[in-house]
C-alpha cells in the first residue's frame, strides 16, 4: 500500500502566538508556520490505513523551506518513510488551482504511483477546501471527501469509506471506491485499533522509525520547478486564475466596552437584559 | 460481528467485502500482566516459540503496582528472574540486601537482632526493587521476545473478563480490543484480580486473608545512603520492626536501601487495621518519627511517593488448584505471597509460579492435550516444594493453632506475665537471634498480636537498649502525600452499595488515602442531616483512590479497575 499524505505550513493563529501590523494585516514573517491543524486528521487516516495495511506513507507540501520542520512533525507523527517539499519563487502565491497542478505533478513524479492520498479538510489560511478536491481531479482519482472513518481492502483494490455529510441534519452515508482513490479526511475522523495485531503493527512502526525523525534530512526531497518539468506560466501567481480584489481586516473589538451591572435578583434589570437579547435570539 | 477496527460499518453489521474479519483474533498464550509472574510466564513461553501476547492495565509495566520490597532468588527454586532475564540485576533492581535486621520496639527502647542467617537461607541473592523501573525493564524484554513469536506486548490495554463459549473458556475481553481467543491464558493481574474472580476462584470476602502495605519512597542521596548504613554502592541493609510502634495493629515495618533512594514502609493484617480503625498513614508516621530512624532518614526528609497495596497472605489463600480450563493464575492473583514473621516473598513465586505455568502449557501442548496444562501445573507447583512454602504443613499444623483466640490470649498474658519476661531475659539476646533466624520456627508463626506486637514490646522493654536521637523528621500530611500522585480516572470504578457508617465506615479508616476528620480522601464520614433526622453516612470520591482494593473487602462497595492507562500511576512502585 503506497500512501501519499499532502500537508501545507500555516500561520500559528493560536492566541499570542499570531501578529499583525497597524493596518490589521497579517505579518507572517512574525508569526510561527504549524502544520494545518485539520491536516492532522488526514495523518491519522493515513497512519491508521498504514498500521492495518503496511506499505509505505509520504509527505508532500508546497511551499518555502520554512515547511521543513511543519514535515518533519509530520514525519514523526505518522511515521513516514520520506518527505517531499516542492519548493521555489516561481510556485510562489500560487491560488489553489496552480496549488494542486503543482502537487498533482509532484505525486506524478514519484517512482511508485501511490494507492492512496491523504488531504486535510480546508486550511486554517485560506479556508476554501479546494486544493484536495482539485488535486484528485489533476490526478483523475476518485475522490472522497469529508471522511470520518475508513477501510482498505487491498485484495479488492477497494476503499470502503463513511463520510460525513451535513444538510439540514447531519448524516453518515458509507460509499465504496476502487483504488487508488483521494480521501479527504474530515475532522471528525477517529481511528480506532480494535485488534491487538494493529496496536502492536503501530508499536513495531514507532520502533523502526525512530531513527529515521532524528534523521530527518536523509529522507527529505526538495523538488523545484525545473525538477517537475512545470512551466512557470502555469504555476504560482502567474498560474493562478484567482483575483483577490481586495481584503478587509477584521475590526477589532474596542478595548474597553461599555458594561451594565445587573443584578439577577433584580427582577426589572433582568427584564431589561432579556428584552435587549430577544432580538438576537429571533436572529433579527 | 465486528468489522476491522469497528471504523466502516452499517447497522452494525458489515457486508463482507472490506474489513469483515471474525469476531475476535486468536493468540496460541495470552498473558494478563507484566509483573515478574507475567513476565517470566511470557518469557518461557516466547522461549517454548508459543506465540504470544502480554496484555499491561498501566501506561507502562510496573506502574500500577507497589512492591515492599526485596526480590529473591532462591537456591531451591527452579527459575529465578535472572535466569530468565540475563542482566536482571545489573539493569532492574537496586542494591542487594547483604545484611538484615529485626529491630523490638517498646516507646525508645530497642532490641536489635541480626536474622542475616534467616534470610540468606535458601537464598541465592535478594536485591531491593521499585517496581516501575523493574517492570518497565522487564516489559521491554518480555515485548522483544515475545514478539518474536508473533506476539508482543500492549500497555494500557485492560482485561475486564473472560470470554467463554459455552461456559466454557476461551479467551478474554478487553475494554479497548475486540475479543481475544487463546489456547492458554495466563492470569497475572495481581492482587485485584479481574480474573481470578471472574473464574470463581478468589473473592473478597474476609479480612483476614489479607494483608496491606502502605510505603514511602524517601529522597537519599547515594552518597548519604553508603554513610549512614555503612555500605558500599553495591551492598544494602534491610530492617524490619515491630513492638509498640503500631498501636497494637498485627504487623510491622520494614527500611530497604535502594541506589538513591529508601523503601520505608508498614506491612498489617488487614483485620487487624479494620477491627482497630487504624489509620494506615499515621502508622506509616509513628514508624518513620521513632528515634531510630533519624540516624537514617536525617534531617532532610523528602518524600519521592507514597503507596499503598494488598497483599494476599498464602498461608490462607494461596490457591490448591489455581486453574479452571485454559485458565492458569499465578502470583498475587493466585494468592501467592508468603508473609511469615520477618520473611516477606512474593515476587520470586510469582515468578517461579508464572515459568510454571507456561511450561506446563508447553509439556502438555508437545502431549497434544493442551487442555491439561492446568492440572499439569498444579502438579508442578506441589513437585518443586512452591506450595510448602506459601501453605507450609508446620503452620497448618501448628501455627494456626496458636490463633484459636483462648489461646492467642493466653500466650499474650503469659509473654507479659513476670514469667514470660523472666523467660526472655533468660535466653537472652543471643538465644532469642537463633530463634529469628530459624526458618522452621517462622514457618510456623501465628497470626496473632504475640509475635508481631506483644512479644517484640516485651523484648525491647527487658532487653533493649535507650535510642536518644532526635528525629526531627515531619512526614508530609495526607492531603500533600495524595497530591503528588498521579491519576486520570475517567468514570468512577467504585460504587458504594451502602453507604451507611454501620455498612462502610471502615473504609474511611482503612483506606490509606481516607481518614477520620479529612474531607479530601476517597471516603468521607460524614453526618447528613434531613427533616430533624441525622444519619450518619460514608461518602465516596474516587478520585485519589490508590486502587489497593481495601475498600472492597473491608466495606460494602463494588469495586473494579479504572480501564487501561487510567487511575492512579505510580512512578516509583
Amino acid at each position: 500500500m503506497r500512501t501519499v499524505v499532502l500537508t501545507k505550513g500555516v500561520p500559528d493563529f493560536r492566541e499570542g502566538q499570531v501578529s499583525f501590523d497597524e493596518d490589521g494585516h497579517l505579518e507572517r514573517g512574525k508569526t510561527p508556520t504549524v502544520m494545518n491543524p485539520n491536516d492532522k486528521h488526514a495523518l491519522r487516516a493515513a497512519l491508521q490505513t498504514r498500521v492495518r495495511n503496511g506499505g509505505t506513507v509520504s509527505l508532500m507540501s508546497m511551499g518555502p523551506p520554512g515547511y521543513e520542520e511543519v514535515l518533519q512533525e509530520g514525519m514523526t507523527d505518522v511515521y513516514a518513510d520520506d518527505c517531499y517539499l516542492l519548493s521555489d519563487r516561481e510556485m510562489g502565491a500560487a491560488d489553489t488551482w496552480a496549488t494542486a497542478m503543482t502537487v498533482a505533478t509532484g505525486i506524478q513524479n514519484l517512482e511508485e504511483s501511490p494507492d492512496l492520498v491523504f488531504a486535510g479538510f480546508k486550511t486554517a489560511d485560506g479556508e476554501t477546501g479546494h486544493t484536495g478536491p482539485q488535486t484528485a481531479w489533476c490526478l483523475g482519482m476518485p475522490l472522497v471527501t469529508h471522511v470520518v472513518a475508513l477501510d482498505v481492502d487491498e485484495e479488492a483494490g477497494t476503499l470502503r469509506a463513511k463520510r460525513l455529510v451535513e444538510g439540514d441534519v447531519e448524516e453518515i452515508e458509507t460509499v465504496e471506491t476502487e483504488l487508488p482513490a483521494f480521501v479527504v479526511a474530515d475532522p471528525e475522523f477517529e481511528p480506532t485499533y480494535r485488534k491487538a495485531a494493529h496496536r502492536l503493527a503501530w508499536k513495531d512502526l514507532r520502533e523502526e522509525t525512530r531513527e529515521r525523525a532524528e534523521s530527518f534530512e536523509d529522507h527529505l526531497t526538495v523538488w523545484d520547478h525545473a525538477d517537475l518539468n512545470l512551466d512557470p506560466d502555469y504555476i504560482g501567481l502567474d498560474g493562478s486564475p484567482t483575483i483577490v480584489a481586495g481584503v478587509d481586516p477584521i475590526p477589532r473589538a474596542p478595548s474597553e466596552r461599555e458594561a451594565t451591572v445587573v443584578d439577577p435578583d433584580d427582577e426589572s434589570g433582568m427584564e431589561q437584559v432579556f428584552d435587549e437579547l430577544a432580538p438576537y435570539a429571533a436572529g433579527d | 460481528m465486528t468489522d476491522d477496527g469497528g471504523a466502516v460499518e452499517e447497522d452494525g453489521a458489515t457486508d463482507g467485502r472490506v474489513g469483515a474479519t471474525d469476531d475476535s483474533e486468536h493468540y496460541e498464550a495470552v498473558v494478563v500482566g507484566c509483573g515478574p509472574g507475567g513476565a517470566a510466564a511470557a518469557a518461557t513461553l516466547a522461549n517454548n516459540g508459543v506465540e504470544t501476547l502480554v496484555l499491561e492495565r498501566g501506561v507502562d509495566a510496573g506502574s500500577k503496582n507497589v512492591s515492599g520490597g526485596l526480590i529473591y532468588a532462591e537456591e531451591s527454586a527452579p527459575y529465578t528472574i535472572d535466569g530468565l532475564f540475563p542482566g536482571f540485576r545489573e539493569e532492574a533492581t537496586e542494591r542487594p540486601a547483604t545484611e538484615n535486621y529485626i529491630h523490638n520496639v517498646a516507646g525508645d527502647r530497642v532490641a536489635t537482632f541480626d536474622i542475616s542467617e534467616l534470610h540468606h537461607h535458601d537464598t541465592e541473592w535478594a536485591d531491593s526493587v521499585l517496581r516501575r523501573k523493574m517492570d518497565s525493564w522487564l516489559a521491554e524484554r518480555v515485548h522483544e521476545m515475545t514478539r518474536e513469536t508473533g506476539g508482543g506486548l500492549l500497555t494500557e490495554v485492560r482485561v475486564t473478563g473472560l470470554l467463554r463459549d459455552g461456559g466454557e473458556i476461551v479467551g478474554v475481553e478487553t475494554a479497548e480490543l475486540d475479543p481475544i481467543t487463546a489456547d492458554l491464558i495466563v492470569a497475572a493481574d495481581g492482587v485485584n484480580s479481574e480474573l481470578a474472580r471472574d473464574a470463581g476462584l478468589m473473592d473478597w470476602e474476609e479480612p483476614e486473608e489479607w494483608y496491606q502495605g502502605v510505603k514511602a519512597v524517601v529522597d537519599v542521596e547515594p552518597d548519604a545512603i553508603n554513610e549512614r548504613f555503612g555500605v558500599d554502592d553495591d551492598e544494602g541493609v534491610a530492617h524490619l520492626f515491630s513492638g509498640d510502634l503500631f498501636d497494637g495493629v498485627r504487623g510491622g515495618g520494614f527500611l530497604y536501601t535502594n541506589r538513591d533512594s529508601l523503601s520505608v514502609g508498614t506491612v498489617f493484617h488487614l483485620d487487624s487495621i479494620a477491627a482497630e480503625r487504624a489509620e494506615p498513614h499515621e502508622l506509616l508516621d509513628n514508624l518513620l518519627t521513632h528515634p531510630l530512624m533519624a540516624r537514617w532518614l536525617g534531617d532532610d526528609y523528602r518524600e519521592r511517593e507514597y503507596s499503598a497495596k494488598l497483599v494476599p497472605d498464602s498461608k490462607k489463600v494461596a490457591l490448591e488448584s489455581p486453574h479452571e480450563g485454559r485458565l492458569l493464575v499465578v502470583g498475587d492473583a493466585a494468592g501467592q505471597m508468603q508473609a511469615q514473621g520477618p520473611i516477606i516473598k512474593g515476587m520470586n513465586h510469582a515468578v517461579t509460579a508464572g515459568a510454571l505455568a507456561a511450561e506446563a502449557f508447553v509439556d502438555a501442548r508437545s502431549r497434544g492435550r493442551p487442555e491439561r496444562a492446568g492440572q499439569l501445573y498444579e502438579e508442578k507447583l506441589h513437585g518443586e516444594g512452591v506450595m510448602e512454602k506459601l501453605r507450609p504443613s508446620a503452620y497448618r499444623n501448628l501455627g494456626s493453632l496458636g490463633e484459636v483466640e483462648p489461646l492467642a490470649d493466653w500466650s499474650d498474658r503469659l509473654v507479659e506475665s513476670s514469667l514470660g519476661r523472666y523467660a526472655v531475659r533468660a535466653l537472652g539476646s543471643g538465644v532469642l537471634e537463633r530463634l529469628y533466624s530459624s526458618p522452621r520456627l517462622v514457618s510456623m508463626i501465628p497470626d496473632t498480636r504475640t509475635p508481631y506486637v506483644t512479644l517484640p514490646t516485651v523484648i525491647a522493654e527487658e532487653l533493649g537498649e535507650r535510642v536518644t536521637d532526635r528525629n526531627e523528621v515531619e512526614p508530609p500530611e495526607l492531603d500533600d502525600r495524595i497530591g503528588e500522585l498521579t491519576y486520570d480516572v475517567g468514570d468512577p470504578h467504585i460504587e458504594l452499595v451502602d453507604n451507611s457508617y454501620a455498612a462502610s465506615g471502615t473504609a474511611v479508616t482503612a483506606c490509606p488515602v481516607s481518614a477520620e476528620d479529612f474531607g479530601g480522601g476517597c471516603y468521607r464520614d460524614e453526618r447528613v442531616k434531613t427533616n430533624g433526622h441525622e444519619e450518619h453516612v460514608v461518602s465516596l470520591d474516587t478520585q485519589p483512590c490508590v486502587e489497593c482494593g481495601t475498600c472492597a473487602v473491608v466495606a460494602e462497595t463494588d469495586w473494579e479497575h479504572p480501564d487501561g492507562g487510567k487511575g492512579v500511576e505510580f512512578r516509583e512502585g
